[in-house]
């Protein structure tokens, strides 16, 4: 691929590869929004944005595309939105094959209709070499918060449920495998995936769900901590109910990291009141997205902010924020 | 003018101290008054003897009392009615409360003697002895203020407490079978709560025991299916357990020398580690170690179960894994049900969790290795130049954490506190935090942390709203030494010979085995272990075999590393060291340790308790008696290698070199490389002095050949204060005092 600066190659390239997968009728700069749910008196709008740099871009599981679609349409989903429309920036480094980018636009747009969102406007700009590192995206999303739906951390409360809808940890420990060559025994799979339909069951099943959050960087730890301190309770999990893949637990055994504070890309935290939990987990369960969905702990009347881990043999570990990169602490 | 006005500095208050003085003047035949005042105790007197008075306030003060100075002056002395205790004086008298101290031989005497009313009494104390520090719930230090508080004196007490000439005067939790505290066994069959505990002792039972500081778990120290229950219920592998005894029992168990007699008789009654003796006790007790931690019955409780017991007991912290010490009647139930058969409870409640200390003596003096009952809240005087430092909070390390404020030229080096990473150790350190300021008066200006900024103690730190001073690691290891040495603020630079687990460097990467050339205000780096990954970060610190498989691949051993290891997952740890995933770079003198240590296989995969690997290999070590040359390190431009030291121990294990010898060629290396270049830099004149700091040197053998090493030459090390992260927070206070005072100027 070449530098390009509006010449013919970046427009065979822009339709080529990307109007066409994305926005086969458009004809305007402009995506122009119309749905039913917008009608609805008391429905508001959620628009959120991320910007995705994978290394690698394609990894087992997933690729950048995959990831930049999931994550917006689950940082929608997790505000309680019903997620309908993105849009997609490209920025591309000088020599990135074509095919790579075809790949990238294809899971992109199976992902967006997995989703039933619509990729309805983007950009693309191609930089030199070395600007860039291949490719990075940028998505911005628009979707429907129902009427009187209100998710918000300060929702919770001392007795709510806290559950996951999966294993932990997989798309961190899948990108540290495909990055550092290692010989892994088992290839592990980024749990990359979109959330938006397994939070409407969710609420649907369980309407006073209090709130969810999306645990990417930073870990289902660092989620914990974040609704702990933004709700002003504790939060007390489980280690013996966290779930947990073997491969990923023998991995991180090995490469001493904490699976508390690995990357998801398809993992949340719901927030439930207590006689919801039930109902809430039946109905993750019922859905490929949740199946594996456990209660991993509950919030507890305690110090404000503060997530402690009951361990194997009934000590309470304090699960912190990271400050700095993981380094070792034993003196 | 008719008399003086003596003034009395120390630790002086709530020690039996007026009394003292008021028995003292009688004798002498003198008049006037004494006092509590916030400076300590005041004397006014007048009559004959006045110069052998004072002597003798210095000379004869109560056990449990420090006299630092007696400054006395001319002036009128009111005298017309005898001498009198008179009250406290001023704002902040009375403040004062003294560590715990061990059963005095008098009440001893009263406990076993059938005649007296308190035979047989598990709670007699005096001013000479008791509870204290862990009794107390505010300031000041009333019975008010303790958990005496709900038992009323009875007359008899009463007493006691209110005449001056008797031991008991003003003794705060003075008690006695009709008025104090009482003590029962449960489940209990209604016969004596001591002889049943005894009994159900004999027959291998596991007994929770309410203590001073805390909950001990006991068993019968000579039966193995005893000790391997207590092992298994605790699930506690392969870490030693303590053990208590009389004197003759931990005679009859353990070599003791003379010095170590009088540790153990200390009023600190600390635990300490013995060489083993004549008879065995069962190897599980502390597998693979040579040396037993003993202490000696430390409350009339111990002293009268010991004797109904006759034998050592097991005697280790009542906790689950991880967690400290219980300390209340129902959280004891609630948590040691499934460890004990039975529990010794009594109803004087313990205020404040205190582990017992660890100490040893080496032939260098006593090395304190866990300070904190009987030690704390004992302060310490700060060296020349600090006498007006600032006050300052420091907050130590993440694993041994221990507070310290200094101030006015005093330390306050608090308790040991363990893990920080455990919400229940957590608590007390923010308890602590609070609890040290109030008793000890302070009012930090500035606060000190390590550079590490994932430490809780470092976060903490940061929440204060003062200004934050952070120290290397190292550098407050090295500023402790000098401190409890009195080093003075400007008495030059020192070359520190730190041999530590590990701690942040200014570079970002972990250091760990250092030659630092510096003073309180800083420091340069002048020598250092040749650095090697930790492959897997803490995990490095937790399987010795990490270490050795570094240390072989950079001597250029990979092949053998590949044969040695195979069975562990080495090719995955190597690919993480080239991918840069968690796997930081250290010099690390700790893990040096754990590397050999895995290389004469004495810890196969994951170590059971922290230090076991370096512990075993002291151990190993201290069989092999004879002079041997130690194994060689190349040093190059400050860069201390120990690739030849791998290469020179393949060839001892072909020639089959007995194990011992090697872990003696080993310490002896490392004792002489290092202490090669802290010689350097004193006979060069860079350094006046050299100061041994960090964990490693709890490790008595390496202590003694480094100082030996170094002999014709000054050498500071660590008889007060912790070598480990428990002395850390001193150190950093130091450092921030000393920097501190480069600003103001
Ligand atoms: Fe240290
Ligand atoms: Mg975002
Ligand atoms: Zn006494
Ligand atoms: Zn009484």
């Amino acid at each position: 691929l070449a530098h390009g600066g509006g010449g013919k190659a970046m427009r065979d390239l822009i339709e080529g590869v990307f109007t066409s997968a994305f926005v086969p009728d458009a004809m305007e700069d402009q995506a122009r929004l119309m749905d039913a749910a917008l009608q609805e008196p008391g429905a508001r709008l959620a628009f959120t944005t991320d910007s995705f740099v994978v290394d690698p871009v394609e990894f087992p599981g997933g690729d950048i595309g995959k990831i930049a679609v999931c994550g917006t349409v689950n940082d929608l989903a997790v505000g309680g939105a019903r997620p309908l429309w993105l849009s997609a920036a490209f920025i591309i480094e000088e020599g990135t094959e074509v095919a790579l980018l075809k790949r990238i636009v294809m899971s992109m747009k199976q992902e967006a209709d997995k989703a039933g969102v619509r990729i309805v406007t983007g950009d693309t700009k191609v930089v030199g070499r070395g600007m860039a590192d291949k490719v990075f995206v940028t998505t911005s999303g628009v979707g429907v918060i129902a009427p009187g739906c209100d998710l918000s951390a300060g929702r919770v409360r001392v007795g709510d449920v806290a559950i996951v809808n999966g294993v932990l940890g997989d798309h961190g420990a899948a990108i540290l495998a495909a990055r550092g060559d290692m010989a892994l025994s088992a290839e592990i799979q980024s749990d990359c995936q979109g959330l938006g339909h397994l939070m409407q069951a969710v609420m649907h099943a369980a309407p006073g769900v209090r709130a969810a959050r999306d645990a990417t960087r930073g870990g289902v730890a660092s989620v914990l901590n974040e609704v702990a301190e933004t709700a002003g309770v504790s939060i007390e999990i489980e280690e013996t109910a966290l779930p947990l893949r073997s491969e990923v637990k023998g991995m991180c055994e090995i490469l001493g990291l904490d699976p508390l504070y690995l990357a998801n890309e398809g993992t949340l935290v719901v927030f439930v009141p207590e006689d919801e939990a039930d109902a809430a987990l039946a109905a993750m369960r019922a859905m490929p997205e949740g199946r594996e969905a456990t209660v991993i702990g509950r919030v507890v009347d305690g110090m404000a902010g503060r997530v402690t881990m009951r361990t194997l043999f009934g000590g309470a570990r304090i699960v912190d924020m990271l400050v700095g990169e993981q380094l070792p602490r034993i003196c | 003018m008719n008399g003086r006005r003596i003034r009395v500095r120390g630790q002086v208050q709530g020690v039996g101290f007026r009394p003292f003085v008021w028995q003292l003047a009688r004798r002498f035949g003198l008049k006037g008054t004494v006092l509590n005042d916030p400076e300590g105790v005041l004397v006014f007197a007048s009559g004959e003897d006045l110069e052998q008075f004072e002597a003798a306030i210095a000379a004869e003060a109560p056990p449990l009392a420090r006299v630092d100075a007696v400054e006395s002056e001319p002036c009128d002395v009111r005298a017309d009615d005898g001498f009198e205790i008179v009250a406290s004086e001023g704002a902040g008298a009375e403040t004062r409360v003294t560590p715990d101290a061990a059963t005095c031989q008098d009440c001893l005497c009263e406990i076993n003697d059938v005649n007296d009313r308190r035979y047989g009494y598990a709670f007699a104390n005096c001013t000479h002895c008791g509870p204290r520090f862990t009794i107390l719930k505010a300031l000041p230090y009333d019975r008010d203020q303790t958990t005496m508080a709900p038992f009323d004196m009875c007359s008899a007490c009463r007493e006691e407490y209110g005449d001056p000439g008797d031991r008991r005067f003003h003794a705060q939790p003075v008690a006695c079978p009709d008025c104090g505290p009482r003590v029962w066994i449960e489940p209990s069959s209604g016969g004596d709560a001591i002889v049943e505990a005894a009994a159900r002792l004999r027959l291998g039972e596991v007994l929770a025991i309410k203590g001073l500081g805390g909950f001990h778990l006991a068993v019968d120290a000579c039966n193995a299916d005893a000790v391997a229950l207590l092992r298994d219920r605790k699930r506690r592998p392969g870490k030693p357990f303590a053990l208590m005894g009389t004197l003759e029992v931990v005679c009859r168990y353990a070599s003791v020398s003379k010095t170590e007699r009088v540790l153990l008789q200390d009023v600190a009654a600390p635990i300490v580690l013995l060489r083993k003796g004549e008879e065995a006790l069962p190897e599980g007790v502390a597998p693979g170690q040579a040396s037993l931690g003993w202490m000696l019955p430390y409350t009339p409780l111990h002293h009268l179960l010991l004797q109904a017991f006759e034998g050592p007991l097991v005697m280790t912290s009542g906790n689950l894994s991880g967690e400290p010490q219980v300390i209340g009647n129902a959280e004891a139930i609630e948590k040691l049900e499934n460890f004990a058969d039975a529990f010794v409870m009594h109803d004087r409640d313990i205020a404040r969790r205190l582990d017992d200390s660890v100490e040893r003596i080496t032939p260098h003096g006593p090395m304190v290795l866990r300070r904190a009952r009987g030690r704390v809240p004992g302060t310490l005087p700060l060296p020349e130049g600090f006498e007006n430092a600032p006050h300052i909070a420091a907050y130590g390390g993440q694993m041994k954490a221990a507070i310290c404020l200094i101030k006015n030229g005093q330390a306050l080096l608090g308790h040991h506190l363990g893990e920080l990473d455990e919400a229940l150790t957590w608590d007390a350190f923010v308890q602590a935090d609070a609890d040290y300021a109030d008793l000890f008066d302070h009012h930090p200006e500035a606060v000190a942390c390590d550079l590490h900024p994932d430490f809780s103690a470092t976060k903490h730190s940061y929440s204060k709203g003062l200004p934050v001073e952070t120290v290397q690691h190292h550098h407050a290891h090295l500023a402790a030494c000098l401190g409890e040495n009195g080093w003075p603020l400007e008495g030059g630079k020192v070359a520190g010979i730190i041999l530590d687990g590990l701690g942040l460097g200014p570079d970002g990467t972990v250091w760990g085995g250092e030659v630092l050339l510096g003073d309180y205000r800083g420091f340069e780096r002048t020598h250092w272990l040749r650095q090697a990954p930790l492959p897997g970060g803490d995990m490095a610190q937790r399987d010795p075999w990490r270490n050795l498989l570094m240390r072989l691949d950079q001597a250029g051993m990979a092949d053998l590393a590949d044969q040695f290891l195979g069975v562990c997952p080495v090719d995955l740890l190597r690919q993480s060291v080239t991918a840069g995933v968690n796997a930081p770079m250290s010099s690390s003198a700790g893990r040096l340790f754990d590397a050999f240590a895995a290389a004469l296989e004495l810890v196969a995969g994951a170590q059971s308790f922290e230090g076991e690997a370096a512990m075993r290999l002291e151990a190993l070590a201290l069989e092999w008696e004879a002079d041997v040359e130690g194994y060689p390190f190349d040093v190059r431009d400050g860069e201390i290698d120990p690739a030849p030291l791998f290469r020179a121990w393949l060839q001892d294990r072909e020639s089959g070199v007995e194990a011992a010898k090697m872990a003696r060629r080993f310490h002896v290396g490392i004792a002489s490389v290092f202490g090669r270049c802290a010689r350097e830099l004193v006979e060069s004149g860079r350094a006046k002095a050299i100061a041994l700091s960090g964990g490693c040197f709890q490790n008595a053998l390496l202590l003694d050949l480094v100082a030996r090493e170094l002999q014709d030459l000054p050498v500071l090390i660590h008889t007060k204060t912790p070598a480990n992260d428990g002395g850390l927070a001193l150190g950093q206070a130091l450092v921030a005092a000393a920097r501190w005072d480069g600003r103001r100027a």
